[in-house]
């Protein structure tokens, strides 16, 4: 069974009264534990994608099997009890919650989901050591680096232990150094088996993934795979 | 999630802009001090009238000269038109009820008392000397109008206590002999200072023999008649004799009104009781106010919040989750400015009763209550629109905005 069906995704906008089509007969099929990246120009629908695949949006024609289960005809409820325990997401902005602390924000989605105190206080340390940020339990965002507070995100992303990882542009606001040290993260997290999705327009960072899908106009124009096929 | 973590996360998201939470707490809390401060004072007025009655005497019935139509006391009880003059005969006949104990007549007017080339204007009364009984009153030196006729005038005055120290300072007064309008009296006794009561200032009166006081100002009519039934209990019997006698008196007809002391307090209780309600709703309108701040507060909160709420939908947020933590966070915040006017409140309160330490002005229980339950209802009232709204926005759109 594969992790993620999309069959015939439609995505229709309208924006004043023309129409664009955001995503046009998408069509993939991802398996578990791949490494994928999705490239492609301003305006192809990358983000759309990602947001569907997150179940963020929904599509207006198609159908969307995540682990085998149709989603999209979910309501709001389901929907977030799956974003909760099956997706992470890792922006671009980091979008930390800046009067919150380090660890407060890593706690986030142990406190949605109303795990029990002290077993939110257990993961949040190991979190805290996996990620190398000790020393920062306690500090806000803004007493943070980039490269920590990408760090923060991507822990909080993890700390429910989802299936897939979806990255919007996640090393987009950092500089080359962090932008690497970030990507490998990512990288590691894959090969614990986290299925990983990365829209980017770095080229490096694109190039790196096992399966590489090129996106123009809503539609997927190239499926790239690496023979190796990805370590699960 | 959990209701202790919904509270803290609001708690921390108020704490966040504390300037913002500030001023919203300060306009609550001015509302709800507005509430307990004029219900202390209205409340306060309330029991200082119901004490100045209460120091009238439970028993006590007054005749006044006119009929008043409707039940209870009006403005128009105290200026009737007087069909019959009310005499010392009707009081003295009253007497013959068994359950009526005591009566005291009462004559009023303006007059002036001289001594030693001294002059002042003051209240004179004509009464008995039961007098002192039913309104119980003391006195101070010497001793009150003697026991004879009511008819009769003998020149002998008591005077009130402000009278004694005016006219005679530290001198004894008792055995002196003043002048009162053309007459001659021998001053018999002081009152006590007693302050006043039924807007009568015992203190500055000069009080004479019923007689005396009829003649003084050439009239017939008395102001009213004091009367003392025997007990509470018989309050009604003797209303109904009083009536009866009075209508035998006045040739069928029963022109005088009764008050007893119980229907003058009942009404006025009633009177100040609806003031205060009147002003606490006055003050209630503030709280709403209040409360549309709350509402418009909330609403730049969630727009300045809905980077935060897009990311809260995207680890997982029910709508339920974000409507209950913004609803949290209005209701906390009406809470605490709740608090702190109840505090501003009582600290207004109390600095009433302390520039005018006459007036009882505590905040009544219901309206601290009702104060502190409008807050909290128009605080979340108000919360739910902003609340709703945030859980309605659309996570990809609401994460977009930085």
């Amino acid at each position: 069974m594969a992790l993620i069906e999309l069959d015939g995704i439609e995505r229709i906008f309208t924006l004043g009264d023309s129409q664009v089509h955001a995503l046009q007969s998408v069509s993939l099929r991802i398996e578990a534990g791949e490494y994928l990246s999705v490239m492609g120009p301003s305006g192809s629908g990358k983000s759309t994608l990602l947001n569907l695949l997150g179940l963020l949006d929904r599509p207006n024609a198609g159908h969307y099997r995540l682990e085998g289960r149709d989603v999209t005809t979910l309501d709001a409820n389901e929907q977030a009890a799956l974003r909760r325990e099956r997706i992470g997401f890792v922006f671009q902005s980091f979008h930390l919650v800046p009067r919150l602390s380090a660890a407060e924000n890593i706690a986030l989605p142990l406190m949605l989901a109303g795990l029990p105190v002290a077993e939110r206080h257990t993961r949040v340390a190991a979190a805290l050591h996996d990620f190398g940020l000790e020393g920062r339990a306690g500090h806000r965002p803004d007493q943070l680096s980039g490269g920590q507070r990408q760090r923060v995100a991507i822990a909080r992303a993890t700390i429910m232990r989802p299936a897939l990882l979806l990255a919007d542009e996640p090393t987009g606001n950092l500089d080359r150094a962090t932008g690497q040290e970030v990507t490998r993260l990512l990288e590691e997290l894959n090969a614990g088996g986290v299925t990983l999705i990365v829209v980017t327009h770095d080229p490096a960072m694109g190039e790196r993934a096992h399966r590489r899908i090129r996106m123009e106009d809503g539609r997927i124009v190239g499926d790239l795979r690496r023979g190796v096929p990805p370590a699960g | 999630m959990h209701t202790a973590d919904t509270l803290r996360f609001a708690t921390r998201a108020a704490a966040g802009n504390l300037l913002r939470t500030a001023l919203m707490v300060l306009a609550m809390a001015i509302g709800v001090a507005a509430v307990v401060v004029l219900t202390a004072l209205g409340d306060g007025a309330r029991r200082y009238v119901v004490g100045e009655f209460g120091a009238l005497g439970s028993n006590l019935i007054i005749v006044l000269p006119g009929r008043s139509e409707t039940g209870g006391i009006n403005p128009g009880s105290f200026v009737t038109a007087t069909p019959r003059d009310l005499t010392v005969e009707d009081a003295e006949a009253l007497l013959r009820s068994p359950w009526v104990a005591r009566i005291a007549p009462l004559s009023v007017g303006s007059g002036e008392i001289s001594t030693g080339g001294r002059l002042r204007e003051v209240t004179v009364v004509g009464t008995s000397a039961d007098f002192t009984v039913v309104r119980q009153l003391d006195v101070a030196a010497g001793s009150f109008l003697p026991r004879e006729d009511l008819r009769r005038s003998t020149n002998v005055a008591v005077i009130g206590a402000t009278i004694q120290r005016e006219l005679f300072g530290v001198e004894p007064a008792v055995g002196r002999l003043v002048r009162i309008g053309d007459r001659r009296f021998r001053v018999i006794g002081v009152m006590a200072a007693a302050g006043q009561g039924l807007g009568m200032n015992t203190d500055e009166m000069v009080i004479v023999p019923v007689g005396a006081a009829l003649a003084i100002f050439d009239t017939n009519t008395l102001f009213r008649i004091l009367v003392e039934a025997r007990d509470r209990g018989a309050l009604e019997a003797a209303k109904a004799d009083i009536a009866e006698i009075i209508r035998s008196r006045h040739a069928g007809e029963e022109d005088v009104t009764l008050l007893t002391q119980d229907a003058v307090l009942a009404t006025f209780d009633r009177i100040l009781a609806t003031l205060t309600l009147a002003v606490a709703g006055i003050a209630a309108i503030s709280l709403a106010v209040a409360g549309i701040l709350v509402m418009n507060v909330m609403l730049v909160s969630v727009t300045q919040r809905t980077a935060e709420i897009g990311l809260l939908k995207a680890l997982g947020a029910e709508p339920r989750t974000i409507r209950r933590v913004f609803l949290a966070e209005a209701a906390l915040l009406s809470l605490a400015g709740g608090l702190a006017g109840l505090a501003l409140g009582h600290g207004g309160a109390a600095l009433l009763r302390l520039a005018w330490p006459v007036l009882p002005a505590w905040p009544p229980d219901w309206a601290v209550a009702a104060g502190l339950g409008t807050a909290l209802v128009t605080g979340v009232l108000f919360g739910v629109l902003p609340a709703r709204r945030a859980a309605r926005l659309d996570p990809v759109q609401a994460l977009g905005k930085k």
